[in-house]
């Protein structure tokens, strides 16, 4: 049995007197999707933002192949190749694809100059392979539609070869098709021994893609199962009444 | 969806409105559709065609007078100052911020490098490099207040706007230093006044220093990635965050150069006014975010670039001396600037809603 690659113990935060996680404790392993479900204001999304920086836990602990680390901002969480997949996307709206990719790690040239051509060319080598219909490189994101954003906001987080990668609702805005590519993408990326945490509404999904899904409900875990191991209804009860599964997870 | 597909043909539609739908969409992809979108594209062009045709407008009107090279050159001597301070405006700007206090920095600057270098003896140069120093210094003070205490740009600046006037009155007791006086101590304070005469064009450093100090700043916006990093924050400071920039760092980088900018505009001011004035520029503030907003560069941040400032400031200058000349008393002139204003305003509005 491997490491976990993640482990949150015992996280907690609190905005103004609500108890936004309260005492939520789950793990990643190398090469494994973690459904995290739950109603909107579970605290799924807050849980997450602890991990990739955007929030500081008040109470709790993060260790990352059994070593304890401290993030305190999104600039720890990629020095530990945790990359992220904001539900807001977090792009740049009026730069185009490549300079979004790069923000923040602009590729330079020796005079310490952004190298637009480097970063266009990088960008079109990761688009070719993640959508291949997308052409608009000198175009603000602004100008894209859903899908195209949503790709430069995966193809920001695929790059930079990261270990442990948060999608906080991925497919959201995506038709049948590019959520199929997502899909893909997903298996392709765990076979490369990346662990993922998936935040997904759609049971269904979760079902498909994931090997293990925690469950949420008001800021507390309310338990985490084997995907293999359970039904949809299982899941449902789960996040609707925060009850376990009879059967031993 | 597609990226081509107009939004209104997504409406639902009584029967029989389809010829409607297609003129619509037909009328997107016309000559005003493919403006806006080449507008969208190219937001500098707006000030730059108002430029052109202004400078046409007001040749044929004020004739020849107008198109003379010491006309031509008159008008960027006296836009340069303003123009330095909406460069530095055009930074604040770009990050969705706004400084109220650019005239007051750089007016006190130039007290403090006159004060020092006339009336205490100090070396013009070293002079010069405090009030340099004094305006990062001022400038730092605004992003401090913009970052760390949180308050709103506009408030946090229309407080330092007082604070540094109140402060340059003190230190200049309300009175300037005479040109002569600077002559005889620190004539080095008023090198930007000095210019160079060809035929009858006098171009003045000062102008020269305005036009480098665009360029200068254009390249940082473009060409580095602490540029790049402006234009993230200014479009939305919380994804900026979110994908690694040190934003309020960042900010306070921004206030602490426009402050070092005007520092640098005290000096030309100097050689402008030919001596150190108290009262000088008091309306600079509001003049300097005049040229930034006709030069296309959106208040809502991170959209627009620099030299569309330059353009703006431009305007203005065009627009005053070709009234002046053309006979039409100042108060049309005012009247005309207010338009402008509004004018621009609105066709950033109209620009912004072009879709993909």
């Amino acid at each position: 049995m491997t490491a976990p690659l993640v482990e949150m113990r015992n996280m907690s935060i609190s905005f103004g007197g609500i108890h936004a996680v309260d005492d939520v404790t789950v793990d990643l392993y190398p090469g494994e999707v973690v459904g995290l479900l739950g109603h909107n204001g579970a605290g799924k999304s807050t849980l997450i933002k602890m991990l990739s920086g955007a929030y500081q836990g008040d109470a709790g602990q993060i260790l990352i192949d059994g070593k304890k680390v401290t993030i305190s901002n999104p600039r720890d969480a990629r020095a530990h190749n945790i990359e992220t997949i904001y539900q807001t996307l977090a792009l740049a709206d009026n730069l185009d694809a490549a300079s979004n990719l790069f923000l923040g790690r602009e590729l330079v040239n020796a005079m310490g100059l952004v190298d637009d051509a480097a970063m266009e060319s990088e960008t079109r080598k990761i688009m070719a392979r993640l959508n291949p219909n997308f052409q608009k490189f000198k175009a603000p994101v602004s100008a894209l539609s859903g899908g195209q954003r949503q790709s430069v906001a995966i193809a920001r987080a695929v790059y930079f070869n990261a270990r442990i990668l948060i999608m906080d609702e991925p497919t959201a805005a995506l038709g049948p098709h590019e959520t199929q590519m997502v899909a893909e993408l997903i298996d392709q990326l765990k076979a490369e021994g990346i662990g993922i945490f998936l935040i997904d509404h759609d049971i269904h999904q979760v079902m498909q893609l994931c090997d293990r899904a925690s469950v949420m409900k008001n800021g507390r875990l309310v338990g985490t199962v084997r995907v293999a191991d359970v039904t949809d209804d299982d899941l449902l009860a789960m996040i609707i009444l925060g009850k376990m599964p009879d059967m031993a997870a | 969806m597609t990226d081509t597909e107009p939004p209104g043909a997504a409406r639902p539609q009584p029967a029989g409105a389809a010829a409607t739908v297609a003129v619509f969409a037909e009328g997107r992809r016309g000559p005003m559709g493919r403006l806006q979108h080449f507008l969208h594209g190219n937001p500098t062009m707006v000030p730059v065609i108002v430029l052109v045709i202004s400078i046409a407008v007001f040749g044929v009107i004020a004739g020849e007078r107008f198109f003379s090279p010491f006309n031509l050159t008159l008008i960027l001597q006296q836009v340069s100052i303003i123009g330095i301070l909406a460069a530095a405006q055009s930074l604040v700007i770009l990050t969705a911020g706004i400084d109220l206090s650019v005239a007051a920095m750089m007016v006190l600057m130039s007290v403090i490098s006159g004060k020092l270098a006339v009336d205490w003896g100090v070396p013009a140069p070293l002079a010069l490099l405090i009030s340099f120093a004094g305006g990062t210094a001022a400038g730092l003070l605004n992003g401090l207040l913009v970052t760390r205490i949180k308050l709103p740009p506009f408030i946090a600046t229309l407080g330092t706007w007082n604070v540094y006037y109140a402060l340059l009155l003190y230190l200049s007791g309300a009175q300037s230093i005479r040109g002569q006086d600077i002559d005889e101590a620190a004539p080095l304070l008023k090198f930007f006044g000095n210019s160079i005469a060809v035929g009858s064009a006098r171009l003045t450093y000062g102008s020269i220093l305005m036009v480098l100090i665009f360029l200068v700043l254009w390249y940082l916006l473009t060409k580095t990635a602490w540029g790049r990093h402006v234009y993230a924050i200014g479009d939305d400071k919380e994804a900026a965050e979110l994908s690694g920039i040190r934003t309020d760092r960042m900010l306070v980088s921004v206030y602490a150069v426009a402050g070092l900018v005007c520092a640098i505009g005290a000096w030309a001011a100097i050689g402008r006014v030919g001596s150190v004035s108290p009262n000088s520029f008091y309306e600079g503030n509001l003049q300097s975010i005049t040229a930034v907003v006709i030069g296309g560069i959106s208040l809502f941040g991170g959209r627009g670039s620099i030299m569309g400032a330059l353009f703006g400031a431009l305007i203005v200058g065009v627009f005053q001396s070709g009234l002046r000349l053309a006979g039409v008393d100042v108060l049309w002139q005012v009247f005309a600037i207010g338009w402008l204003i509004i004018i621009a305003v609105a066709i950033d509005q109209w620009i912004r809603k072009v879709s993909g």
